[in-house]
């Protein structure tokens, strides 16, 4: 099948791994090829937008302190809400997600990320870290309204020396999880029409009245 | 076009000397500066309303009356009046004795306010905002069109038979803006009436000012008031000034890389690229000032933010000089070129007066054919941009 009618999605990628490689990356990049094979099988053709934080950390921390964001972090910010699909991948510092990380999602609409799709993942230097992902990560996300697939992918420093977790295996490794996850967030992916919605500024409230009653299903007050 | 000052009223230690003033001195500085707008030119002087320190300005009317008795010409004006967390009627009354005491020389912004706590120190409710908003001044505005008001809503105890005292002076009510950053639906508030916008302006990127007066123009048009362009456009400005640039920047970067609105972010050279605050020669306020009107059109009334961040009274006193000698007769002399006939003035006491005694021309735009539950249909979600000059309310 020809590119051109191929139907498109959107996947943003936000990575707050520090270092140069980082395993956060990797670990991204990992997710976001496996749900690109995925969606490329189901017939899309798929643009995918990464951004490291650490290359907005001053954007971020000057919209945390003035309110708004400078022009660079806003268009960044308006990639990231509108792609079909989001794979946020975090660093696990002191037991949670890092502070870069939780500043960014403290910037962003808290509105602006309802009903997206979202695949978490997280990197530490052991195992025992990995609940951070569902007590931290996870009820963040859930507070957006976002959609978190239910399969999040946490790597330890040794399961970068894990087995590709095939089915014979005994242990389910970290590309096994990652298929997984990716697999549920194509599945969502495929059937968001996220990226194609016009978005309205300025649009009000259902029952809005500039007069003054603002709720639905209430009558206008009394006069 | 009218040109003045707004003060949020901060009590902020200056960083360059470490004093602090006192509340007496603050105020008294408030007022000193309010005789100074008017010694120098300027049009307007505001006041804002907070509840909570570092702030003094809790009782702007009386600052204002006070202000009123000491000047002859300025209009004496709020930044802002709190809509939400104050008495509809004891605003009411509060502005229309100001009126009287200071012969029309008043207007008034609303707003909502932002601190969280003022909220429950005055039985309201912060999630409850924009309700709050609408429903006060759906309150208030018939408080003083009405003199006798029946009135029951969600937030106040019902009225029978209430009349607000004292009436409006010559039964003009004073004219209001309503302020907002943010909020579509202020802006739409202010379009459904017909009342004038007054956007901040200068704590956010201009991109996003212009989309807000763009949208309040629109629909300003779309209720019948009038073309987009002869809506009632308010701005907010920043500036200090020194006859040298370089000399503006040096003596104001202290201030800034301390302010609490600003200090510690972004530096002052992306601030003033990313915000209206120009820190430069008065040439340089002149050129920034006339490039507002690309993205806002030609507006009405233009305020500037000079005593905050712990700027001492004497530095105050002498940016106001530079406005009125050199800033503000360029402005005036600039900003009537290409202006269009049709484009009205700042509001005064007078060409409300004028205009209450004068049939409207065109459509049957009577103001309260628009009060009334026939004109909700227009107000749809998600209409913005698009129905501009489409529905004609009050046919």
């Amino acid at each position: 099948m020809p590119d051109t009618i191929r139907p498109e999605r959107t996947l943003a990628v936000v990575s707050a791994g520090l270092s140069q490689p980082s395993s956060t990356r990797l670990l991204a990049d990992k997710l976001t090829a496996a749900s690109v094979a995925r969606l490329t099988d189901e017939g899309f053709t798929t643009r995918v937008v990464t951004y490291e934080l650490r290359d907005y950390a001053q954007d971020i921390m000057n919209n945390m302190l003035t309110r708004f964001a400078s022009l660079r972090l806003e268009t960044m910010i308006e990639a990231v809400t509108a792609a079909d699909g989001l794979i946020a991948v975090t660093p696990i510092f002191t037991t949670s997600y890092s502070g870069l990380f939780k500043t960014f999602f403290d910037v962003i609409d808290n509105r602006s990320l309802t009903d997206q799709p979202v695949v978490i993942g997280a990197t530490a230097g052991t195992a025992r870290h990995s609940l951070a992902l569902d007590y931290a990560l996870r009820p963040m996300f859930t507070y957006l309204h976002a959609v978190v697939v239910p399969t999040s992918v946490f790597a330890a420093s040794e399961d970068w020396g894990s087995g590709d977790g095939g089915i014979d295996s005994r242990l389910a490794t970290l590309p096994a999880r990652i298929e997984r996850a990716a697999g549920e967030l194509a599945a969502l992916v495929a059937a968001s029409d996220r990226s194609t919605r016009v978005r309205d500024p300025f649009e009000l409230p259902a029952g809005f009245n500039p007069a003054g009653f603002t709720r639905v299903g209430q009558p206008p007050s009394r006069q | 076009m009218q040109f003045g000052i707004f003060t949020v009223g901060d009590i902020t230690t200056d960083p360059t000397t470490g004093d602090t003033p006192t509340e007496n001195a603050r105020i008294k500085a408030m007022v000193a500066i309010a005789q100074k707008v008017e010694e120098v030119g300027l049009d307007v002087f505001a006041t804002g309303e907070h509840h909570n320190p570092p702030f003094v300005p809790s009782s702007p009317t009386t600052m204002l009356g006070y202000i009123a008795a000491q000047t002859e010409r300025i209009i004496l004006s709020t930044a802002t009046t709190l809509i939400t967390t104050s008495d509809p009627v004891k605003i009411a009354e509060d502005f229309a004795m100001l009126q009287h005491l200071s012969d029309g020389r008043v207007d008034l912004t609303l707003g909502r306010g932002n601190t969280g706590p003022v909220y429950p120190w005055f039985g309201k409710d912060i999630r409850e905002g924009i309700p709050l908003a609408l429903e006060n001044y759906a309150l208030l505005r018939r408080l003083w069109r009405e003199d006798f008001v029946d009135w029951e809503g969600q937030f106040r105890t019902p009225l029978q038979g209430f009349q607000s005292t004292p009436r409006p002076l010559d039964g003009v009510p004073p004219f209001v803006w309503h302020g907002s950053i943010r909020s579509p639906e202020i802006a739409e508030q202010a379009a459904y009436y017909g009342d004038g916008f007054f956007s901040n302006h200068i704590f956010w990127p201009a991109s996003h000012t212009a989309k807000m007066v763009q949208y309040y123009r629109q629909r300003f048009e779309h209720y019948g008031h009038g073309t987009a362009s002869q809506a009632m456009v308010g701005l907010g400005g920043q500036v200090f000034m020194s006859k040298n640039s370089q000399d503006a920047k040096h003596k104001f970067r202290p201030y800034f890389d301390n302010a609490p609105v600003y200090g510690n972010g972004p530096s002052m050279e992306d601030f003033t690229s990313q915000t209206p605050l120009t820190v430069g020669s008065p040439q340089e306020v002149i050129d920034r000032t006339l490039g507002f009107r690309d993205y806002v059109g030609d507006y009405q009334r233009q305020l500037w933010l000079m005593d905050h961040a712990g700027l001492p009274l004497k530095t105050v006193l002498e940016q106001l000089d530079l406005l009125g000698e050199e800033v503000v007769p360029v402005l005036r002399r600039e900003f009537a070129k290409n202006r269009p006939a049709d484009v009205p003035d700042g509001p005064t006491h007078d060409s409300l007066r004028l205009a209450a005694h004068t049939p409207v021309a065109t459509g049957s735009g009577k103001r309260d054919d628009l009060d009334t539950a026939a004109a909700i249909a227009p107000a749809r979600t998600g209409t913005a941009f698009g129905l501009a000059g489409t529905v004609t309310t009050g046919a």
